[in-house]
């Protein structure tokens, strides 16, 4: 199957199997290893990557599904020497312990922040028609996608919460 | 995953001539891809419905609400019409799955995923449902997720969606696009099929039937809720779910709409608890009565039987919410 990817700003024309998934296409055929394999069933959270700009398990997904599609990993948020503010935060707070989980909690937390933006509810919004406060509680719940076998969520919390004070001025 | 052919459908129809030949859709793919993987299950053709224009949220001519089927469930839970109307519904999708998963997860695609029976998972163990005939090894064996309602002696697995309960306590209704391009449209009710002996069979769709959207009707005035009750405090299924609707007249229940999730093969409605509120002015004692008459017909398999009691407890602490001033 041919299929076209941007991926981080890059055309790529991709050659491969029907049953390929999207994480497998990154890690595999095109060398972006910094999304991590985890469960593969849309239970961990390690491969979430974003597309068209909302956030997505890549492994429960197939890349020819995503033809002229906009992808973005963590390879294209940011980079050493020009990290991206969640990145940055992240080492700040020591959000990670082994760091394997690290990648799809980043992508997760770039797009979970701008949907707190967008006015969307969550599970643990008081009010579903009112707006969502930045809280623990709400970033915990929103995050709930995202495992850390290590358990580093406290920090992980403290990371996106300064980030998104940061946004809300 | 075992080898397929993959189409991208341009239109409805297409898609439902090709579901006819023998064709699976795949929206979403976040259930589908899940049992492909473990070959569970194994079409040798996927039909993509993905991009197809179903994704709308519009007013209909009465005041309801059409939903397309292909409208992701974080858009629906964050549309402004149905957390300010139709509030347990966005309550209901909020507390399924995760944020990325109801980014791809789709009405059609959620309304179809199938059950989360350990033994329906695990290709090593007999399973009517996903071998029809082979038995069923949940009877007997480990049933904490398993139904108090509406089971059969061939299987007796829940439908795992939050998302239907509230639809169901809504009275929805799903459109559907048959192979022949006749467009018809049926209540949840008869939506699902209950297990008897094909559980194999979920619900009324023959090959090719394409759902396209799901009606709800206009708002009823009144409170509305969603109450889940599960073993995490967040991303994990429903031991026990309740949606509910209440409209009070004069100090007395004029209309109750209630459904529960995670206790039968279907999105459960009990007209005798209904039936039990209504007319009557709210008390402990009649939530009571109304909770007993919603298990008495409860059948219970071992390990299962802790929902009755929380069945209870949980629509009873909901009927207190919705009536309370
Ligand atoms: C880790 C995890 C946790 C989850 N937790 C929850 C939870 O707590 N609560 C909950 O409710 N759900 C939960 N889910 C399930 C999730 O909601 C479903 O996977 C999702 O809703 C399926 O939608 P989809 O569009 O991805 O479906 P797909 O996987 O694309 O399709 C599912 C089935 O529906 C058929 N289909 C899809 N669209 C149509 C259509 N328009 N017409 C006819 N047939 C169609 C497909 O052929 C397929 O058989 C969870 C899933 C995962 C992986
Ligand atoms: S309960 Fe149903 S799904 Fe589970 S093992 Fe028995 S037949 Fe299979």
């Amino acid at each position: 199957m041919q299929t076209r990817l941007h991926i981080n700003g890059d055309d790529h024309q991709l050659d491969a199997d029907a049953r390929t998934t999207l994480l497998d296409a990154l890690r595999n055929h095109l060398g972006l290893t910094g999304s991590k394999k985890g469960c593969d069933h849309g239970q961990c959270g390690a491969c979430t990557v974003l597309v068209n700009g909302r956030r997505i398990n890549s492994c429960l997904t197939l890349a020819c599904m995503h033809d002229g599609d906009e992808i973005v990993t963590i390879e294209g948020l940011g980079a050493p020497g020009r990290l991206s503010a969640l990145q940055q935060a992240f080492v700040h707070h020591d959000g990670f312990q082994c760091g394997y989980c690290t990648p799809g909690q980043i992508c997760s937390a770039t797009a979970m922040l701008e949907e707190i933006e967008a006015g969307w509810p969550s599970h643990v919004t008081s009010d579903v028609s009112g707006k969502a406060e930045l809280t623990v509680d709400e970033i915990s719940e929103r995050m709930s996608g995202n495992l850390c076998r290590c358990s580093a969520y406290p920090n992980i919390v403290d990371a996106i919460m300064e980030v998104g004070k940061g946004r809300r001025g | 995953m075992t080898p397929f052919d993959y189409t991208r459908a341009s239109s409805p129809a297409e898609a439902s001539r090709l579901g006819r030949e023998g064709a699976t859709f795949i929206a979403g793919g976040t259930n589908l891809l899940d049992l492909m993987k473990l070959e569970i299950m194994t079409p040798d053709r996927l039909v993509d419905i993905s991009r197809l224009e179903l994704d709308g949220i519009d007013r209909t001519g009465d005041g309801g609400l059409r939903i397309g089927a292909m409208v992701r469930n974080s858009d629906l839970a964050a549309d402004a019409i149905v957390r300010k109307h139709y509030p347990m519904l966005a309550k209901a999708l909020l507390a399924g799955a995760s944020g990325q998963l109801r980014n791809k997860a789709t009405t059609g695609g959620n309304l179809l995923q199938r059950t989360r029976c350990y033994y329906f998972y695990d290709t090593a163990m007999p399973c009517n449902k996903r071998e029809p005939g082979s038995g069923c090894q949940a009877i007997g064996g480990v049933t904490r997720l398993h139904a108090i309602f509406g089971a059969s002696e061939h299987c007796i697995a829940t439908h795992p969606s939050d998302m239907a309960v509230a639809l169901r306590a809504l009275d929805a209704r799903v459109e559907i696009e048959g192979a022949d391009g006749a467009v018809r449209n049926v209540g949840l009710d008869e939506f699902y099929r209950l297990p008897g002996d094909t559980p194999h069979i979920e619900s009324i769709l023959a090959p090719g039937d394409l759902i396209t959207s799901v009606i709800l009707p206009p708002p009823e005035e009144g409170r509305q809720t969603y109450r889940k009750v599960r073993d995490r405090a967040s991303y994990a299924f429903a031991l026990v779910s309740v949606a509910g609707r209440i409209r009070m007249e004069g100090g007395r229940i004029a209309r109750a709409g209630f459904a529960f999730g995670g206790v039968a093969p279907r999105p459960w409605r009990d007209r005798d608890f209904e039936a039990t509120l209504e007319g009557n002015e709210p008390s402990p004692a009649l939530f009571e009565r109304a909770a007993d008459a919603l298990v008495a017909n409860a059948s219970t398999h071992g390990d299962n039987a802790f929902k009755v009691p929380l069945l209870k407890r949980t629509a009873q602490a909901v009927l207190t919410e919705l009536t309370e001033s």
